[in-house]
């Protein structure tokens, strides 16, 4: 269903939809059916690639603020067109359903945290409640409404967020680590992906126009992830301490980003933390068929050893 | 400054007319011809190759690769505000000077070439220790300053560190000291009878290169551009977030004037890509953005330049609109013009020029290559798209200039409205060649001697470029070549 498994195809020779100037399609419900599937097509894998380079960023040399900056607005213009025309929906969804989640999560974990204001413009149904949202932080359960799909709650997750939020540098792939903490608490990884997935969407549904903000004081914008700086409960140090070793190590798992030499070192800027975290393995189409708990064994094993 | 006799244009030929005041220089050149190339900027070994005579070429300082060592790279050029000099940077952090030679009498139509006049190494790598991070040593810009005694001065800098050098020439040395004996020991000071006072004794020339302040520690981010006011005792240094103002003699303290960080950096969205200072007025200043404004600022209203006295942008053009749209606004560099009425920006694909008056248009855009509107994804695929472009001035504000890819560079006559495309490449032009005129064929049928789109080579840009301030040389940095042209004249 995905896209991302089809050959990218860019059709430089003439016309190039993408780059033409074609406006995304209006934002109405019909216009998404008619969007032309090689635009969409060219627009994931725009959005793919934007992803990777935002991971490549991490090099032994600091990495240039200029194009990692440009790079994230380009992933947040496509996120909101995406969300206009309801694609975004469409991907979130398919990513609940699906149970390679590590797959796309990245993806869209990413754009998570991107809200538009467009996006506010009554797209689906709201999963959460706002309401919810602005305790929900703290709340065990958030409920969400009218959406069948996902009748998970999100109570597994609210405790994680607290504790990543603290965390402001950590950059570990996010699919994975609310994983371990699923792990510790229920074990069941996959539901927990699902669950970041919806809320993915009501982010993105309820955010504002500032991007990248996790404000839970305003309750704008759900965690999704760890950018969130909110007055969080007293973060376990134990787990914070995890968390901040966590970087590094992922990188080593990636299979995908073979070319970098180095153990990547996290540049001061947060956004790229926040941008450029998720693992690599997420985007990685090997790992997708590997259990998830195999793949948290061995990022613990790692993070232990290191 | 030279002034030039006005030349009368024959008939269906293109010759170079010049203004007597030089205000308004029209330039219909001869065309460009190759002064000289360096390559890796490098003395050349001993068993290098017999200097071939017809390459006007001082080919001591060639050094015939097959490849390009990553140091030596050429990642700055700048000619000195009389034009004698020259200073290119490098990413291995060296700066070579070159000096112009003097114009014989007996020879007067083959003007001065550029030798080399020193070399230094400004900046080393550094390790920060607190990011375990390494710091480029690369020489990231080059700015002289105008020159007020018998030593030249240049601010460089890499990514943190400025540094003021001090370029000084020795061609005496007194001797006839009687302090020591033969073999440099002091002698008993019991023993000197006599006082002899040295005599100063011509000796060869040596220019030497000294560090006579290190700006250092005022930077989070890298520095994108330095200026030198002109007031000739400040001057800023920019980085991605930030504007800080320095006085030249103090190295302890810099003064922070524009801060664009946001209070959470997961809001940021605009970086600052280059700032100059206004070529007159000391207290004026203008900044660019990753967004493609400009904004010009006084320093006069508060000590915090946050709020800008003008805004430059144009409005998007909603009928090219695409997801690289702001990636091809943002804006590489700035340059007042000299006479401090416009100013010149260049983003990907244009170059604009600016009417200070005048805020919510450019005055004029000119099309670089836009050609390359189509492949913009592919540009972003393997990252060109975030080259940054250099544009310059000629002396007369009549011309601009700026590079492209495949080792060309394209010239601008804001007054004919002509244009052309040069090329620098070794294999294209041979010293007092007269560079040819490139074309780039867009579709459809390629004529002989044009290039198409597909077969331009973007590894090859010209991302450096600089012209002289008063005569119609340039300087070209392709890669780890400095081409020098200059326009013919008859």
């Amino acid at each position: 269903m995905f896209p991302k498994g089809t050959k990218r195809k860019f059709s430089d020779s003439g016309e190039d939809p993408v780059c033409s100037g074609v406006q995304g399609p209006s934002a109405s419900s019909a216009a998404a059916r008619t969007l032309s599937s090689s635009y969409s097509l060219q627009r994931q894998s725009l959005l793919d690639m934007s992803l990777i380079k935002l991971q490549l960023c991490h090099m032994l040399v600091e990495p240039n603020l200029c194009r990692s900056v440009l790079i994230a607005n380009t992933v947040r213009q496509i996120q909101e067109e995406m969300t206009q025309d309801g694609t975004w929906q469409i991907m979130t969804q398919a990513l609940a359903a699906a149970q390679c989640p590590a797959d796309r999560l990245v993806a869209t974990e990413v754009l998570c945290r991107q809200t538009d204001a467009a996006a506010q413009a009554g797209q689906s149904p709201k999963p959460f409640s706002v309401s919810d949202l602005e305790e929900g932080y703290h709340s065990e359960e958030v409920v969400m409404d009218g959406d069948v799909e996902t009748e998970v709650t999100m109570s597994s997750l609210s405790p994680v967020s607290p504790q990543l939020s603290s965390a402001s540098y950590l950059a570990g792939p996010f699919g994975v680590a609310p994983c371990w903490e699923e792990e510790e608490e229920e074990g069941d990884c996959e539901e927990d992906e699902e669950e970041d997935s919806e809320e993915c969407v009501s982010e993105g549904e309820e955010g504002e126009q500032d991007h990248l903000r996790a404000d839970s004081r305003t309750g704008e914008q759900v965690f999704g992830t760890f950018e969130i700086k909110h007055p969080a409960p007293p973060p376990d140090p134990a787990l914070e301490e995890l968390f901040s070793d966590v970087d590094p190590s992922y990188y080593d798992l990636d299979t995908v980003l073979t070319g970098m030499q180095s153990t990547p070192k996290m540049g001061p800027y947060d956004l790229l933390e926040s941008l450029s975290s998720h693992g690599p393995t997420a985007l990685s189409s090997t790992s997708s068929c590997r259990s998830d708990l195999n793949e948290l064994d061995h990022i613990m094993e790692i993070i232990v050893g290191s | 400054m030279n002034v030039r006799e006005k030349k009368e244009r024959q008939s269906g030929e293109p010759c170079m007319i010049w203004d007597a005041t030089l205000e308004s220089l029209a330039w219909k050149s001869r065309g460009w011809e190759q002064v000289c190339r360096y390559q890796d900027l490098e003395p050349a070994d001993s068993s290098m190759e017999e200097e071939n005579e017809t390459r006007k070429i001082n080919n001591s300082f060639l050094r015939d690769h097959n490849y390009a060592t990553e140091a030596d790279i050429i990642s700055t050029v700048e000619f000195n505000s009389t034009g004698e000099l020259l200073a290119t940077g490098d990413k291995g952090g060296r700066v070579v000077v070159f000096q112009r030679e003097q114009e014989s009498k007996t020879q007067p139509h083959r003007r001065g070439e550029y030798n080399v006049y020193s070399t230094f190494q400004s900046h080393e790598p550094e390790f920060d220790y607190l990011k375990s991070l390494e710091i480029e040593e690369k020489i990231n810009k080059i700015k002289w300053l105008p020159q007020q005694n018998a030593a030249y001065f240049l601010l460089s800098t890499n990514d943190k560190t400025v540094k003021l050098w001090k370029i000084s020439e020795r061609d005496k040395r007194p001797e006839g000291y009687n302090l020591k004996d033969e073999d440099g020991r002091f002698r008993d000071p019991s023993t000197i009878t006599t006082l002899r006072v040295p005599v100063l004794q011509p000796m060869d020339l040596m220019v030497e290169a000294t560090a006579r302040r290190v700006f250092s520690n005022a930077h989070t981010y890298h520095i994108n551009s330095i200026s030198v006011n002109s007031d000739l005792q400040t001057f800023i240094s920019t980085d991605d977030l930030r504007v800080n103002l320095w006085n030249l003699e103090i190295t302890d303290r810099s003064f922070n004037i524009v801060d664009i960080k946001p209070a959470n950096m997961e809001e940021l969205t605009e970086v600052i890509t280059s700032a100059e200072f206004h070529p007159q007025q000391c207290h004026t200043f203008a900044y660019t953005s990753s967004k493609g404004c400009i904004r010009l600022c006084d320093m006069r209203q508060a000590a915090l330049c946050d709020k800008h006295c003008k805004y430059f942008e144009e409005p998007e053009d909603p009928s090219t609109r695409s997801f690289f749209s702001e990636i091809i606004s943002s804006i590489s560099d700035v340059k007042f013009s000299h006479n401090g009425r416009y100013l010149m920006t260049r983003d990907y694909l244009t170059v604009k020029v600016w009417d200070l008056q005048m805020e919510n248009k450019p005055l004029e855009t000119y099309q670089v290559h836009d050609y390359l509107r189509g492949k913009l994804c592919s540009l972003y695929e393997n990252d060109c798209i975030f080259d940054k472009f250099e544009c310059v001035w000629n002396g007369s504000d009549s011309v601009i200039m700026t590079g492209s890819y495949n080792n060309f560079f394209r010239m601008f006559d804001r007054n004919t409205k002509r244009d052309v495309t040069l090329e620098a490449s070794r294999e294209n032009s041979k010293p007092r060649a007269i560079l040819k005129p490139r074309k780039v064929c867009v579709g459809g049928k390629r004529r002989k001697d044009e290039i198409s789109v597909d077969s331009l080579d973007f590894s090859k840009k010209i991302l450096h470029t600089t012209w002289h301030p008063h005569e119609n040389i340039i300087a070209v940095a392709a890669t780890n070549n400095l081409y020098i042209f200059q326009d013919k004249v008859n």
